[in-house]
């Protein structure tokens, strides 16, 4: 098996693909992210939570209910995107027009609260969920083994960020939404209901999360913390991409797992900060994010 | 343009906006002091005065974007003063407001077909793109890479799409070039023979005197003097009082 830079094919690619998996997550949730600020103008710090709270919908309804996964991946998200919805209807709305402070430290809360009564409740370690049976083995690349549900993981996620693209970019409603989040007031007085559509978009964004979380469920075990580490580096992703930028956070989603692969393979000691080390660069030479307006 | 269908059977005798007793407020600062104006169906009425006499505070209570305000806004004979500013639009009223409100992240079409249809009868986007030829040729441009004469014609033909029938228009002829605001002027001309109702916001008060029926003047968040379009000449004081610096 030839090598590359002294490091082998297969190692690389193993690496790249755990890379792009992990870009996957990345993207999913930092579009979430990247709508709710979008609208809400609001740091959406209960989005890991959100992210567990979708795997352990899976979880429930599979344990309890016996739907499976195929089920889940549209139930989960619904589940906990109408639990984001009486969240904004009842909690965040009352904090528009104050500072966005507020908005962040009750997100804060909220992950707090979920993580603990989930901590609480279930324990910090993890439940196992099996992939579902269409999905398992894979298939020999000739240079690596690929697993099926890596790849399905993939293509799920690209599929659902390109889905909302399109939905944000190429529709009347994605228009409703570009105007919401540029001048929400001129908007309403043009006779959209924007508080319905800040309601809705909370919704989408944080079923998005809970998306990202049944697909996580297979992979990660379901664990009530499993959101709280990978939100920080998410959070990363999206200040690199730029606040609220649709497509830059998903093209910086993906880059961001792939770089973080890619420095597993050459300086593995480095991989778990190397989004860190880019975030501060961005933030010195492009402080609004590679995507974002810069002011 | 093609010539416009003259409608005929407007009621001019229905009170299309009544305000009474409009005060307005942002923050502590207490600007509109009790505003009493009313336009009929089919007039165009001016409000007049110097910078910060009240004029966008007037129409911004109107479409509800001012939330601090009393008194009473009747609009098609509803009152609109509690109502959410997203209902009053569908009452049909349309605005333009005095920044333009061009959206960047949407393109000139985008920006045309934003605002949602609010009642029937208004013009379709061939009847629009006729009226503004410039619009057709930009309509995948982004909309504020636009002219500032553009993007006027683009804030004014948007609000004539959704149906509305009453227009509020907030200094539309501001930093433009003549020959614009004379297109500006036939427009409002038109709209005046199909029988729109118009509150017209002007500094230049040669644009808008041949097209009132009558003027509002404000100082200080207060209406202080009415002239109808028959007393310019008797009332000529009024405008040397009142708008000249
Ligand atoms: N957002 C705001 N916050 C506080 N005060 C405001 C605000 N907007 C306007 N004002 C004040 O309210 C008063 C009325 O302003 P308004 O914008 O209605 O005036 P105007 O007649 O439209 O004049 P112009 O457009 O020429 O400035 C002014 O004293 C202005 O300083
Ligand atoms: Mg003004």
């Amino acid at each position: 098996m030839a090598d590359i830079l002294g490091v082998p094919v297969q190692v690389l690619m193993g690496q790249l693909l755990i890379g792009l998996i992990n870009g996957s997550f990345y993207a999913v949730l930092s579009l979430g992210l990247a709508v709710i600020f979008g609208l809400l103008n609001i740091v959406n710090f209960a989005h890991g939570a959100q992210y567990m709270l979708g795997a352990f919908a899976a979880w429930f309804l599979l344990n309890k209910l016996g739907i499976n996964y195929w089920g889940a991946l549209i139930l989960a998200p619904l589940m906990v995107g109408a639990f984001g919805v009486v969240i904004e209807r009842f909690l965040l709305r009352r904090l528009a027009g104050v500072d966005h402070l507020y908005g962040l430290l009750l997100t804060f809360g909220l992950a707090l609260i979920l993580e603990g009564t989930f901590v609480h409740t279930f324990g910090a370690s993890g439940q196992p969920y099996a992939a579902p049976a269409q999905l398992t083995g894979g298939i020999n690349l000739g240079f690596m083994f690929l697993p099926w549900y890596r790849a399905w993981v993939v293509a799920a996620s690209l599929f659902v960020c390109l889905g909302t693209w399109l939905l944000i970019e190429r529709t009347k409603f994605g228009a409703y939404l570009r105007a919401g989040t540029e001048n929400p007031r001129l908007l309403q007085a043009f006779g959209v209901n924007v508080p319905l559509l800040i309601t809705i978009a909370y919704g989408y964004g944080v079923a998005l999360a809970a998306f990202a979380g049944v697909l996580a469920a297979p992979i990660f075990q379901v664990s009530p913390l499993m959101g709280s580490n990978l939100i920080i580096v998410v959070f990363a992703v999206v200040v690199i991409g730029g606040m609220g930028s649709i497509a830059g956070s998903i093209l910086t989603g993906l880059a961001m797992g792939v770089v973080e692969g890619l420095t597993k393979v050459f300086w593995p000691e480095a991989s778990a900060t190397v989004i860190f080390v880019v975030m501060a660069i961005v933030l010195v030479l492009r402080p609004a994010g590679l995507f974002g307006k810069q002011a | 343009m093609t010539v416009p269908p003259i409608v005929s059977d407007v009621d001019r005798s229905v009170e299309e906006l009544r305000i009474a007793d409009l005060h307005g407020f942002y923050g502590e600062s207490h600007v509109l002091h009790g505003i009493d104006l009313s336009v009929n169906r089919g007039e165009l009425v001016t409000l007049l005065g110097r910078n910060g006499s009240g004029r966008t505070t007037t129409l911004r209570a109107i479409m509800g974007l001012l939330r601090q305000r009393t008194g009473s806004i009747m609009l098609k004979g509803r009152d609109v003063i509690k109502m959410q500013p997203h209902k009053i639009a569908h009452l049909g009223v349309g605005f333009c407001p005095e920044e333009r409100g061009i959206f960047s992240s949407l393109n000139v079409e985008e920006n045309l077909l934003l605002p949602p249809v609010v009642a029937s009868g208004g013009m379709s986007l061939d009847e629009i793109y006729e009226m503004f030829p410039n619009l057709a040729e930009r309509r995948t441009s982004q909309g504020t890479r636009l002219s500032g004469g553009e993007q006027q014609m683009l804030a004014m033909a948007r609000i004539l799409r959704t149906g509305a029938d009453v227009l509020l228009l907030d200094e539309i002829t501001e930093g433009l070039a003549p020959v614009i605001v004379q297109r500006l002027a036939d427009v409002l001309t038109l709209l005046k023979s199909r029988g729109y109702t118009i509150v017209l916001v002007e500094q230049n008060f040669r644009f808008a005197a041949p097209l009132a029926d009558r003027h509002y003047v404000l100082e200080h968040g207060h209406v202080v003097a009415t002239v109808r379009s028959d007393e310019l000449e008797s009332k000529a004081h009024v405008f040397d009082e009142y708008l000249s610096v």
